[in-house]
This record gives C-alpha cells, structure tokens and sequence, in this order.
C-alpha cells in the first residue's frame, strides 16, 4: 500500500530524512516512532504531496506522489500533528468543505457527514463553530474529517498530543475497528510508546533522519532485550534529549488570539 | 467549479462573521472621510477645486477596498500557520483552483467593503454624478479588488510569519495609496509625482472610480480599464505561481 524506497530529503545542506526504505501492507497499523526532529513529520508530507523529495521512490496505493498528486490524494485521509480545522466555521461546515473538495456527491456527502459525526458524537455539536471546541472534540472531528471521502490509507501525525485518556482509548478504539472491519491501512507517528505497542502492528523507528529498526513491536523488544517498546525504543535511539527548532507558530497563535478579539 | 465555489464561500462567511473587523476596518475610512473632507474642505474650495468630498470619496471607497483586499489576500500565513492551507493543499484540487477561490472571495469581501463606505459616503453629503455610471464604477472596484487580493496572496506565499506585514505595509501599501491620487488631484503637480503615480496601478483604479462616479479623468476612462485589466491579470498570474510553489 506504501512503498518507500531511498527516500531522501534536504533543506539546505541539512539532511532530514536519509536514504529511507520500508514497506507498509495492506491492511496494516503501522507506527513511524523517533525522537523530535527525527524525519518523522517530513517523511509523512512527502507520502501526503505536500513536500517534494530530493531523491528516492514513494508508491501510495501504486501512484507516485510526485506525478500523480490527484490520484494519491484522494487515495488517503489525513489528521495533522497541529490543528487543521477552519475555526470560523461550525464543525458541519468544516466537514461540508473538505467533501466538496474531495468531490464527494451531495447525498453520499451529507449522509457519511452524519453517520461520522455521530460516530465520534459531535452530532449535536455540529452547528457550533469549532473555535468553541476543545483539543479533544477538534481531534475527533479532525479523524471524522479525513474518513469522509473513504480514504484506503489513514495518516495520523501525533493524534493523541494532549488528549486525556478518555479520548485517546475512545480514538484508537475507533481506529482500529475500522482497520479490522474496513481493511484501512493506517499509517501514525506518535510519542506514547505504550500506545505505539498496543495500536501497532508493525514499527519503524526513525533517528536523525536514518531509519535504524523495524519490525513487529515483538520483535524489536526482543532484539533489544527490553520489556517495553519504550525500552527498546530508548535503546535504540539514546537518552540524549532532542532540540527540535521551534517555528514561528507559537508567536503566531499569540497575535491571532489578540486579533481576533 | 464547486470547488472554487466552497473556497469563495468560506470566505464570505469568515467574514460576515467577524462583526467587529467588520466594523472596525470601517474607521479608517470614515475618519478619512469626515477629517480630510470637512477638514480640507474649505481650502480646497477656495483654491478653485469645488467639492471636496466629492474629489475624496472615490480616493477612499478605493482605499478601503484596497486595505480589505491585501489583508484577505495575506490572511494565507494564517492559515498556514493554523495548518488550515493543508487540508486545502492535500485534497485532489489544483493550487490554480485553490488560489482563484481564494482570490474571488477575497475580492468578494473586499468589493463589500466598498460599497459600504460608499453608502457611508453618501451620508457624508457624496453624490455621484451620473448613476448610470454607477455599475462601471462596480467593475472598476472589482479590478481594483482582485488585483490587490492577487498581491496579497503572491506576498503571503513568500512571508513566513506577520512579522513582514508592517513592512508591507509601510513600505508598499501606503505609498501605493498615498500616490495615487486617491488624495489630491494629479493635474498640475511636479513631474516626479505623476510620474511616480502613472508607475502606480492604482492610480489607474482610483481615477477609473472618479471618472465613472464624479468625472474628471486624469488619464481617461479607456486608459484605465486597460492598464487596469492588464496590471491585475499581471498579478494574478504572480500570485498564482508564488502560491503554487508553497511547501509546508
């Protein structure tokens, strides 16, 4: 369903993801870990059209991200590590919009509009504007969003930053029953080892642009030596904490706050 | 087409949503309006010019319309900062498409603003001469209002942050204004200045408004709809490569 192969990516004389090569199945929960700045949200927007690669090969669903954008997109689904959501709309209107662009026929549209938001219950909330959500509602509604247009590949940057553990369960329950029942390939990076282990079928982890290990979590904790994914993980990767540069972002968020006053 | 037509309409609801920049962006129009108009007034009579207000108004409806335009077109750094641009950017519609849906709401909007402080300008004590003239004064908003959406659009593909809209600003959009004529009449100034302001597309817009709204063309009405027309096709054609070579 994914092919990678060689995948390079430069900016400048800084190499961030370095000759990088794995296989997702069809059908599988595959869980793309490493530590902050390590490649994973740069390899995710080269899979998704929204980065050109320097070198190397990408297959999604057997079309090439570079040429056949079009085809790609409409093949897979996608939940950014940060907020993607229009906050002047309502959470209706939000998903109207993104089946509108995917080309979603009017009456498929709106009935898959309320079978997903009653599915991640925001039915009731759906003409309120999303700026009146909080993270866990714009993340549910966010998922709902990207399953409107039947993607086979679901992208999930970091899904589950900052949402209690209601929401996280709640979430991965949803996940993986459409994986069992729908066949969906899903495809996630994330920072909670414990999730990773028990979400994931198979594990890559990623350092430094390199990719150094991958395999069922099992596996890897059996190459290890370790008791947990998090173990392995942290024995692969070293305990040295990573400084990932922050962007502009959040002194963004800052003025539009003021702003929008 | 129905996707262009959701990226319009997402914009003319943001905006009659937001009541207070609504509201707001209509303040510096009025203040113009009721502090240059009654304040100029009277010298401007007493050196032979008549009316005023009447010289004014269209130099403001195309102030507002420019200020509103740039600022919807820069309104993109937003979202790509609050990661909106993505999901436009990863569904299976063109940049071309995404951008002219963005750029006809953004005019849209920006064509609203004019119209309101056109009515405004009427309860000022503007009176257009000739209404049948009034929908040619339209298509020159229209223009006016696309090429600027298009400008702000092609700045906000290259800017990463806010922190260069100062300068835009200060640096372009003042100057733009300020020279164009929407102020003082071009006739009889230095030569610098009017050539400075033939170099300035709006003043093409700014005397298409006044030739069509309350005569006295300085360039003549044929010359500004085709520098006009040109100009915004110019920048539109910018606006969309710049855009379509975004990466996020």
């Amino acid at each position: 369903m994914i092919e990678v192969k060689n995948l390079v990516k430069r900016f400048g004389g800084f190499t961030a993801v370095d000759n990088v090569s794995f296989t997702v199945k069809n059908g599988d929960i595959f869980a793309f870990l490493g530590p902050n700045g390590a490649g994973k949200t740069t390899t995710i927007k080269m899979l998704t059209t929204l980065l050109k690669p320097t070198s190397g090969e990408i297959l999604i669903n057997g079309n090439d991200p570079t040429k056949d954008q079009d085809e790609v997109r409409r093949s897979f689904g996608i939940v950014f590590q940060d907020p993607s959501l229009d906050d002047e709309l309502t959470a209706y209107e939000n998903m109207q919009f993104h089946g509108i662009l995917y080309g979603v026929p009017k009456k498929i549209r709106e009935e898959r509009i309320e079978q997903l938001m009653k599915f991640v219950e925001l039915w009731d909330r759906r003409n309120d504007l999303v700026k009146h959500f909080s993270g866990g509602m714009k993340r549910r509604l966010e998922v709902a969003r990207g399953l409107i247009h039947h993607p086979k590949i679901l992208f999930l940057d970091e899904p589950t930053l900052g949402l209690d553990p209601q929401t996280r369960n709640h979430l991965w329950n949803y996940i993986k029953n459409l994986n069992k029942e729908k066949g969906m390939t899903v495809f996630f990076t994330i920072h909670y080892m414990e999730e990773a282990e028990k979400a994931a079928k198979r594990v890559a982890i990623i350092d430094n642009g390199k990719l150094i290990a991958q395999g069922m979590p099992k596996e890897l904790m059996e190459i290890t030596k370790s008791a947990s994914l998090e173990d392995s993980f942290l024995a692969l990767t070293g305990k040295s904490i990573r400084d990932e540069s922050a962007g502009p972002a959040e002194f963004m968020r800052m003025r539009h706050r003021v702003w929008h006053r | 087409m129905k996707a262009i037509y959701i990226l319009w309409l997402r914009q003319i609801k943001r905006y009659y949503r937001s009541k207070s920049r609504v509201v707001g962006s209509l303040g510096q129009p009025l203040l113009f309006l009721v502090a240059l108009g009654f304040g100029f007034g009277p010298i401007y009579q007493r050196a032979g010019g008549g009316n005023y207000i009447q010289f004014l108004a269209p130099g403001v409806i195309a102030m507002s319309i420019i200020f509103t335009a740039v600022f919807m077109g820069i309104e993109i750094i937003w979202d790509k900062q609050f990661g909106f641009l993505k999901e436009t950017l990863v569904a299976p519609v063109s940049r071309f498409k995404i951008m002219i849906g963005r750029t006809l709401g953004g005019g849209t909007v920006a064509v609203l603003q004019g119209i309101i402080v056109f009515l405004i300008s009427l309860i000022v004590g503007f009176r257009p001469m000739d209404l049948n003239l009034l929908p040619l004064a339209f298509v020159f908003m229209i223009l006016i209002a696309v090429l600027f959406t298009a400008i702000g659009t092609a700045i906000a593909s290259v800017l990463e942050d806010m922190q260069g809209f100062q300068l835009i600003m200060n640096f372009l959009l003042m100057p733009l204004f300020f020279l164009s004529g929407a102020l003082f009449p071009l006739d009889g100034m230095p030569e610098a200045i009017v050539l400075v302001a033939s170099i300035d597309p709006l003043s093409y817009g700014v005397d298409g408004l006044r030739a069509t709204m309350v005569d006295g063309a300085h360039f003549g009405l044929s010359v500004d709809i085709l520098v006009l027309s040109v100009v915004t096709a110019i920048f539109v054609a910018i606006g969309s490569y710049l855009f379509s070579k975004i990466q996020i």
